[in-house]
């Protein structure tokens, strides 16, 4: 299992270790808060590390600043990159809000371990509830069973470099084809999403699931899918199918025992739920069982 | 089957349309979807059909301006563009 793991592994040094020998201001330790500035958006940590690492900027370089107008250009790059990000911030969070995204994307290395361990091996986890703390579900650190979107997002990047090089190896690469490697599995995932979206809100399901939660959970079967193309070109045909048979029963488990907690009410609100408990169960299933058939479908091709 | 992001956003402006072409009057009163058959139970039992009911109507309200525009915009460019 040192082959699929490899990519995950080594990004997250990369983005762990940092440039240690730059600016020692900008970058503390990340382990419990992060306030890297390069990261983007989304990091870890819930503070505003921005401001407060440019300001900072300034003791690092100190012959910069005995000439004036260098100094006052500095000030007024870094203000008009504040303005910037503030009004990037401000765009972006009238679409979807940043905070939530924040939440998928807190984990950490022993939480992705576990994860990937639960993916293809479910059968032996034995409590699958989500845990809340006072209303509000834990982020991924703190709980394995909590959705996040770092797992998904890096096998999704991983799948489409797999597959560059499995059609390289059978010399039919080239650079088109790897951008519609992309776009197919990223259409499969938005219709994959939409169609769950459009039961749950016909048979009223009222679930506490939202939007990211089913990307999560429709993006976890890309871990399978590095897997199973892993194994179908290095054991070949063979292997392929023995992979993708194993990768499909440890996936539907995976689907069915999650989803089953937040669809299928456990306690007796019936009343409250509004829709029969056969569409739940049935919603459940139809997700579980369509996982297989996407494998098979956007693999196939990559395998002869 | 390889889809492209160009052929979901025609897939989906089809569908949208298709959606928003539904006459109140002329077709969806007589097969009994119609706004005025809508509101049923109080409870919370909708059913499919009102949902279904719902959607339509909502999906009907809130695109028919944008989709002027936008369909606008795809016969110019498809025009231009073939």
């Amino acid at each position: 299992m040192d082959l699929p793991h490899h990519g995950y592994r080594s990004t997250k040094q990369r983005s762990r270790g940092g440039p240690p020998s730059s600016d020692s201001v900008l970058f503390d330790d990340t382990s419990s808060t992060a306030p890297m500035n390069s990261q983007g958006y989304y990091t870890p940590g819930y503070s505003m590390g921005g401001p407060s690492a440019d300001m900072q900027g300034g003791p690092g370089g100190n012959n910069l600043f005995t000439d004036p107008m260098a100094n006052a250009a500095m000030m007024y790059g870094s203000s008009l990159a504040n303005q910037g990000k503030d009004m990037v911030n401000k765009e972006i969070s009238r679409f979807m809000s940043v905070n939530k995204l924040k939440y998928f994307f807190a984990v950490d290395t022993k939480y992705v371990m576990k994860k990937l361990m639960i993916l293809m091996f479910p059968y032996t986890h034995q409590d699958w509830e989500v845990r809340y703390h006072r209303d509000s579900p834990l982020t991924p650190r703190q709980d394995v069973n909590a959705p996040d979107l770092y797992i998904p997002t890096m096998a999704f990047i991983t799948y489409i470099l797999l597959a560059g090089m499995a059609l390289g190896i059978q010399k039919r690469f080239s650079p088109e084809v790897l951008g519609l490697c992309a776009s197919t599995a990223l259409v499969w995932i938005i219709i994959e999403v939409l169609v769950m979206l459009l039961s749950l809100y016909l048979l009223t399901v009222h679930s506490d699931l939202s939007t990211f939660d089913l990307v999560a959970y429709s993006g976890y079967k890309y871990v399978g899918m590095i897997f199973t193309v892993l194994c179908g070109l290095l054991f070949g045909s063979d292997g392929y199918y023995v992979a993708l048979a194993w990768s499909s029963c440890a996936l539907m488990f995976f689907i069915v025992r999650s989803l089953k907690m937040k669809i299928i009410p456990s306690t007796d609100s019936m009343g409250t739920g509004g829709a029969k408990p056969q569409f739940r169960l049935y919603i459940t299933v139809a997700t579980a069982v369509f996982q297989p058939i996407i494998i098979y479908w956007l693999t196939s091709h990559l395998v002869r | 089957m390889a889809f492209t992001l160009y052929s979901l956003i025609q897939a989906a402006i089809l569908c949208v349309n298709a959606v928003a072409v539904l006459h109140e009057e002329r077709f969806l009163s007589k097969i009994g979807w119609g706004v005025d058959q809508g509101v049923g139970g109080f409870g919370d039992e909708p059913g499919i059909k009102t949902q279904m009911m719902n959607l339509i109507r909502s999906v009907r309200t809130v695109m028919r301006v944008p989709l002027i525009g936008v369909n606008s915009i795809c016969i110019v460019l498809l025009l231009l563009f073939g």
